[in-house]
This record gives C-alpha cells, sequence and structure tokens, in this order.
C-alpha cells in the first residue's frame, strides 16, 4: 500500500508543496551584502541603463568630484575597458564579466565586494551590465537604484521598459549638453517617466560637462533612500 | 534573457530540497506583472533540466493576474499592463498581486521508502 495516500496504485506520484520563490537565494544573499555593507558603513547605488548612455563617463567625474572615497564594481558581459578607465583617476574597481549572464546578481556582488574590500565610511558604485530589462528583478544589497536615460535615447524610454524605471529611487537624464542638438523634448520625457515612477527625483545632467551634477551629490550624499 | 538564469535557480532549488529524487511535474507561479516572461522560460527549462533529477518533467505555469491600489484615489483596479495607470490617471499605485514568481509544487515519482509492505 503507498503510505502517501493510501492507495493500491503506485504509478502516481506525490506532491510536494514547496512555496519557494525564484529569488530566494538571490534575495538572502542580498539580504546578507546589505547587512555587511550596512555595518562598515558603506553605501552602494546600482547604477543601470541601456548600454552607451554614459554610465562610465559619469562615473569617472563622479568618483573625483563627490568628495567622498569611492570605489566600483563594473560588469559587463566581456573586456576590463571600464575597469581601466576607472582606476585610470585613481579609484579601486574590480571588473566583473558576466559572460552570456545579461544582469548583474547579489553572487557576483558579494564576490566582487570580498575583492574590492571597501573602506569603512566610502561609497560604492556598481554599474550593471548596461541592459533596461535584466537588471530590474535582481537585488544586488545596494544601498539605492540609479536609473540613467539619455537624451538621444528617445522621451518614450521609460514606458517601453517599465519594470526596470519603475525600481529606480533617482533618475538621471543624461547628456543634456546635446539638447540643442536634438528633438528631444524634456517635458515629454518627465510625462513618460512619471507613468511608471511617479515620485523618484530626476536629474538632469551631463556628464561631459557637468551640467547638473551638484543635484545628483546633493543626492547621493543625503539621507539614504534606497530599497534597503 | 533573465529567464535562463531564473530557470536554473529553478532547478538548483529542487534539487537542494529533493536531492536525487526523480521530478515528474514542477509547478511555477509566475505573475503577469512580474516582468519574466512565460514563453522563454518553457524554452529555458527543457535546456537546464537535461541529465539533471527534473530531466523530462512536465512544466504547468500558473499566471496570477495583476491588481493594484491607487495611492490617490484608493480604488482597486485588475490590469495586466506593466504600465500601472488607475483609471483616474494616477501611476501612484501599490501592486497587490501579479508580480508573484514561485515554485509552487513539484511531483515526485513514488519512492520505494513510500511503499509499506
Amino acid at each position: 500500500m503507498c503510505a502517501t495516500c493510501g492507495c493500491e496504485d503506485h504509478s502516481h506520484g506525490t506532491v510536494i508543496n514547496l512555496e519557494e520563490r525564484l529569488l530566494a537565494r538571490n534575495d538572502h544573499l542580498a539580504g546578507h551584502v546589505r547587512e555587511w555593507l550596512a555595518g562598515i558603513d558603506v553605501r552602494a547605488y546600482n547604477l543601470m541603463s541601456s548600454p552607451g548612455s554614459g554610465k562610465t563617463t559619469l562615473l569617472e567625474r563622479t568618483v573625483r568630484e563627490l568628495g567622498v572615497p569611492c570605489s566600483v564594481i563594473e560588469g559587463d558581459q566581456e573586456t576590463a575597458f571600464d575597469a581601466d578607465r576607472i582606476r585610470a583617476t585613481g579609484v579601486p574597481a574590480v571588473q566583473v564579466n558576466t559572460g552570456a549572464g545579461c544582469h548583474l546578481d547579489a553572487v557576483m556582488v558579494r564576490k566582487a565586494l570580498a575583492e574590492l574590500d571597501p573602506a569603512a565610511g566610502s561609497v560604492v558604485f556598481v554599474e550593471n551590465v548596461g541592459n533596461l530589462v535584466c537588471p530590474a528583478l535582481f537585488d544586488l544589497g545596494e544601498t539605492g537604484r540609479v536609473v540613467i536615460l539619455s537624451v538621444t535615447e528617445g522621451e518614450d524610454k521609460p514606458l517601453k521598459y517599465p519594470h526596470l524605471v519603475r525600481t529606480g529611487d533617482v533618475v538621471l537624464l543624461n547628456k543634456v549638453d546635446l539638447l540643442p542638438y536634438l528633438d528631444f523634448s524634456v517635458e515629454h520625457f518627465l510625462r513618460s517617466l512619471r507613468q511608471v515612477n511617479p515620485h523618484a527625483p530626476v536629474f538632469p545632467v551631463s556628464a561631459r560637462t557637468g551640467e547638473g551634477l551638484s543635484d545628483w551629490y546633493g543626492w547621493l550624499s543625503g539621507p539614504s533612500t534606497g530599497t534597503g | 534573457m533573465h529567464e535562463l538564469s531564473l530557470t536554473q535557480g529553478i532547478v538548483e532549488a529542487i534539487t537542494a530540497r529533493l536531492g536525487e529524487r526523480r521530478v515528474v511535474m514542477v509547478r511555477l507561479e509566475i505573475g503577469k506583472l512580474s516582468g519574466v516572461v512565460v514563453d522563454s522560460v518553457r524554452f529555458c527549462f527543457d535546456l537546464v533540466v537535461a541529465g539533471t533529477s527534473v530531466d523530462g518533467a512536465r512544466l504547468e505555469i500558473v499566471e496570477p493576474g495583476g491588481r493594484a491600489r491607487c495611492r490617490d484615489c484608493a480604488a482597486e483596479f485588475t490590469t495586466d499592463d506593466p504600465i500601472l495607470l488607475c483609471p483616474c490617471g494616477s501611476s501612484d499605485v501599490e501592486v497587490l498581486a501579479g508580480t508573484e514568481l514561485l515554485i509552487k509544487a513539484v511531483e515526485v515519482e513514488p519512492d520505494v521508502r513510500d511503499v509499506r509492505v
């Protein structure tokens, strides 16, 4: 007789309820990362954007001008170009190559943080793989999420990628120095953005000229507003 | 294609819980607002189960619809659109359902240890 249900027929299987979240392991590790960072008073920011939005240029400038010790984790499918660019500014950087992977996850960030060994009281920037889809789901243990869009990408990007844009604690609109040469409407962009992310502060900036960056630095220095 | 790593995670989670027990069915819950594409999960599933105890298992996916409450007008509304707009026009909404990402259950082959003589 079957011990599970008492029947005589053993041809059927046993259903086992698991009720396990798909992201349970990632979220568990992200929780550890967040706790560890808080323990050494380090803030970490997850920078998410499409490829070519100017994340690395923004970081090159930010780590020089923020006035707080910084370090950087660079996520790309291949190459160490971005980490090399950051190191050229004199700031420690660890490159994570995801290979076929399209996003960073908490496992990768935890490993990179161990290598980076950030100083107490410093700021860590995690430059995610350039991708407006996949990074949305993965908690990295960050203090806050930064969505970077640029004026060369079109005003409707927030509506095309609502999952990721919704998760942003702050939104930077980069390359505004190019506005005179484009048909980009900042008003239209803001309307699109507010349909998916009603509250995040928005800072129009130019990582190239430095325009607007004091607002970004002010946000980074302000009270923690992140997912933690 | 975050569905690939998610699907790998599903198989890892199942084998971690059940060891080598042969799994014949996997039931997932993937909400319509979760940002996960069910067809991609199905595609990846067949690839990542190869050679594991989940190889050949039937994949059942339940897709709960989206439900949200407007923080401006307090109305509750259903939507499967990832752009969560209340009929009143506000996008300041709290999602109540539709973002589920769960391994609900698995069915395993009867184990000889389950059989009393």
